[in-house]
């Protein structure tokens, strides 16, 4: 037999193979990132927590009820007036009375009934964060000159942090208004 | 002197296409390993709440999903419309969630099980009470790291 030469083959429909593999991926992706409030828990026991002494110039009560509404300290408030308010209790710049004593000494207390909405709750948790996330970044721009999330070691974010440390205690919900 | 033919023979010449399998091939590789294969197929409605101080969860090696929210529509008849867990691929109850962490965790090499979170994917509809005892079970098997998925907020409030 005569040795005959391989057929070259047509790649011209490679690309339409490809184009198909490609449409099928195009498809099914789904770039969703994973983006959301991180939040450490407490750990849980079954021993009610120890009696705290706590001066009540440093606790900064938040309660959200089954409306959605706000009570802090006892007043109403608006959630986009919550952050600033937040902030001046924290950083206490006039040194008044009723706020608190030192930074590190401040504890936000927030309650909720089980018929508040989530959307509620993490408006007004992202809230609160948002306000040490705001004093962490002016205390670092006094001390080095940058941004909370530009410092360039855990030393330096750990001295801003020590500073204003974000407590934020949350108690059991009452049973209001769950549908 | 040269011949200009008029009209005639004077087609444009064929660009080739030679070139065009091999960017394809680069296009589908880049969404081939983009890709996230849906690995669960949600059965209940979930629409994130909307916040600012967002942070990004790295390894997705190191998150176990928990969904919690209405039945979608198809599921209405069997489940009814109250908030549910879903674990995986099906409605769970509180008291499963315990033994699906543990399940996710053997999956992580050791020294890495410390620092697995628990996403909370959470309709912005839901009551809190449902939250609460999700919360509850999970800071009872200590599972204290937590990520309530959001949506970033365009704009203030």
């Amino acid at each position: 037999m005569a040795r005959r030469e391989a057929p070259e083959i047509n790649a011209g429909s490679m690309a339409d193979i490809a184009f198909l593999l490609l449409i099928f991926f195009l498809v099914t992706t789904t770039i969703d990132v994973d983006k959301g409030i991180t939040v450490k828990l407490p750990p849980w026991s079954d021993e009610p927590p120890p009696e705290m002494k706590l001066n009540s110039r440093n606790v900064y009560s938040v309660l959200v009820n089954a409306n959605d509404q706000l009570l802090v300290r006892g007043e109403p408030m608006e959630p986009r007036n919550l952050r600033e308010n937040t902030k001046i209790f924290i950083a206490n710049p006039k040194g008044l009375a009723n706020m608190a004593e030192k930074p590190n000494k401040a504890i936000i207390s927030l309650k909720n009934d089980r018929g508040t909405s989530y959307k509620a709750y993490i408006q007004v948790y992202n809230e609160l964060k948002a306000a040490y996330r705001e004093l962490w970044d002016t205390e670092a721009e006094k001390l080095f000159g940058e941004k909370y999330e530009g410092l360039k070691t855990i030393d330096q974010k750990r001295e801003v942090r020590n500073a204003f440390p974000l407590v934020i205690s949350e108690a059991e919900p009452t049973s209001f208004g769950e549908k | 002197m040269g011949k200009f033919s008029k009209g005639k023979g004077r087609a444009t010449p064929k660009i080739s296409t030679a070139s065009l399998p091999d960017i394809i091939f680069i296009l589908l590789f880049f969404f081939m390993v983009v890709t996230v294969m849906k690995d669960s197929e949600l059965k209940v409605d979930v629409n994130y709440p909307e916040a600012t101080e967002l942070q990004k969860l790295e390894k997705k090696s190191l998150v176990s999903y928990i969904y919690v929210g209405k039945p979608k529509a198809n599921y209405e008849a069997a489940y009814g419309s109250a908030p549910r867990i879903q674990l995986n691929d099906a409605f769970a109850e509180i008291d499963n969630i315990p033994l699906f962490l543990e399940k996710e965790k053997v999956k992580v090499p050791e020294q890495q099980r410390g620092l697995i979170t628990a996403s909370l994917r959470v309709d912005k509809d839901v009551t809190m009470g449902i939250v609460t005892d999700v919360k509850t079970k999970l800071r009872k098997i200590n599972q204290l790291k937590v990520n309530y998925s959001s949506r970033l907020r365009p704009g203030e409030l």
